[in-house]
């Protein structure tokens, strides 16, 4: 039959009145796909879906871990580098110190060396001088009493008298030079 | 009657203005196919709008299979496109209506609906098809069914009786003296007209669009004789025009038959109307 046939024909079907067949064919044929989807594909993408989340959140939590892994390492060296820092200049200031007390002690040691050195250069001096006192005296003792001897004529070998006389006269001699001296002194 | 395009047409190819011949216009029956097998007047044939659902069928399951059949972590093309679709209409309908903890349940239900409706629309304009199969109510209105179906199960488990009854006519006592007018109202429009809307809505946009596609396609043909050569170069422009105005408005309508249907969904899971 044409449908040119049907426009002399008689009014079609109420447009807004189901056929059944189609409506029965229409469900089924919805049916099929809501099948499909809710039961295979649609929760097969949902598992990839979440899997994709999952990984986006591990990517994003690893990289988190990284960063404060790199920030600690960071710190770490920091707190390092600081302590070596204080470490050389601790020690520096320990070489000063004892730079310090070593030449401290240096001095100390050369001029107790030093003083020494004088001390012992002026009891060497009070030794000569004592030294070259007693031998002066004997000879001036003896060569006074040899001359005495040769201007008397006699002998004045005898010791004890000759000790006693010689250095009677050599105190007096020494009292009027100290006597002379200080009067130039006070002069 | 065959997938002949001259019978397809539903007028005789040699009809022009100016030859003595009336202009064929559009008609009910333009929505009316003679079966590809069976017979019309018994309950078992087979037409084009059954052929071009189960093909809707065979074209959305085809497509999802082969975008989500193997779905990988890092996707292929095909499966970004569905991915974006799946998306569109979980995030965009469902979880913006009915929200992420309630929608869930009904995401496959609501992302197979929108497809299936947007294919069967989408034949309006698909070359040799050329007709929306929701343009024939059986389709619009077994899905509106199936909607309202839910509904009202959903409502009677939720609420129970005094509450599916407190639910569907909206009672609120702060109204005083409208209760009942409201009430019977809300009934009415509730219970009654709503599946009907809900499926004519749909029904009816394509309906008129398929007509109006119709109603140019046959002019730009009509008028192709003398003078009318012009007016049928005009009916052409506006052949262009409308398929690509229908390109949209089966995109909207299948979104709003979605959104409406959860909607409706969203008002029977909620604690108070």
């Amino acid at each position: 039959m044409n449908t040119l046939v049907h426009l002399a024909a008689e009014e079609p079907q109420n447009p807004l009145l189901p056929p059944i067949p189609e409506l029965v064919v229409g469900l089924i044929a919805f049916a099929i796909v809501f099948g499909f989807l809710a039961k295979k594909l649609l929760p097969n993408i949902n598992k990839v879906l979440d899997e994709r989340r999952d990984k986006i959140e591990g990517g994003i939590e690893k990289a988190e871990a990284a960063q404060t892994e790199a920030q600690d390492v960071l710190e770490q060296y920091k707190a390092q580098l600081a302590e070596a820092r204080h470490e050389a200049a601790r020690l520096r200031q320990e070489a000063q110190e004892q730079g310090a007390t070593l030449i401290a002690e240096m001095r100390a040691e050369g001029q107790r060396q030093r003083e020494e050195i004088i001390a012992a250069g002026h009891a060497q001096i009070e030794a000569d001088r004592k030294q070259a006192a007693q031998a002066l005296r004997q000879d001036v003792g003896t060569l006074a009493t040899t001359l005495a001897g040769k201007l008397v004529g006699e002998s004045l070998e005898d010791h004890a008298r000759q000790s006693r006389v010689i250095d009677r006269f050599l105190d007096e001699l020494e009292d009027k030079a100290e006597a002379a001296g200080s009067a130039g002194a006070a002069r | 009657m065959s997938a002949d395009p001259t019978t397809v047409l539903a007028f005789e190819t040699d009809c022009h203005i100016f030859s003595g011949c009336g202009f064929p216009a559009p008609s009910l029956w333009s929505f009316i196919f003679e079966p590809i097998a069976g017979d019309a007047d018994s309950s078992f044939y087979f037409n084009k709008p059954m052929l071009l659902a189960l093909l809707s069928t065979i074209l959305v399951v085809g497509f999802f299979w082969l975008a989500f059949g193997k779905a990988k972590v890092v996707p292929g093309k095909l499966q970004m496109i569905g991915e974006a679709g799946y998306d569109f209409v979980r995030n965009g309908i469902v979880y913006q209506t009915m929200g992420k903890k309630d929608g869930e349940k009904y995401v496959p239900f609501m992302v197979a609906l929108f497809f299936f409706v947007w294919i069967l629309n989408l034949w309006s304009i698909v070359p040799l098809a050329q007709f929306p199969v929701t343009s024939v109510i059986a389709y619009p209105a077994g899905l509106a069914l199936l909607v309202y179906v839910m509904w009202v199960s959903l409502t009677f488990k939720k609420h129970g009786f005094v509450g599916f009854f407190k639910n569907v006519t909206g009672y609120d006592k702060s109204l005083g003296p409208v209760l009942p007018l409201a009430m019977f109202i809300e009934f009415f429009s509730n219970l009654l007209v709503r599946p009907f809307t809900h499926a004519v809505r749909l029904f009816a946009n394509m309906f008129a669009g398929h007509t109006l596609l119709v109603l140019f396609t046959i002019a730009s043909w009509y008028l192709l004789n003398g003078i009318g050569i012009a007016y049928a170069g005009v009916s052409f422009v506006m052949v262009i025009v409308m398929t690509v105005f229908e390109l949209f408005i089966q995109a909207v309508q299948a979104y709003v038959f979605v959104m409406l249907a959860c909607t409706y969904i969203q008002g029977a899971l909620a604690e108070h109307h």
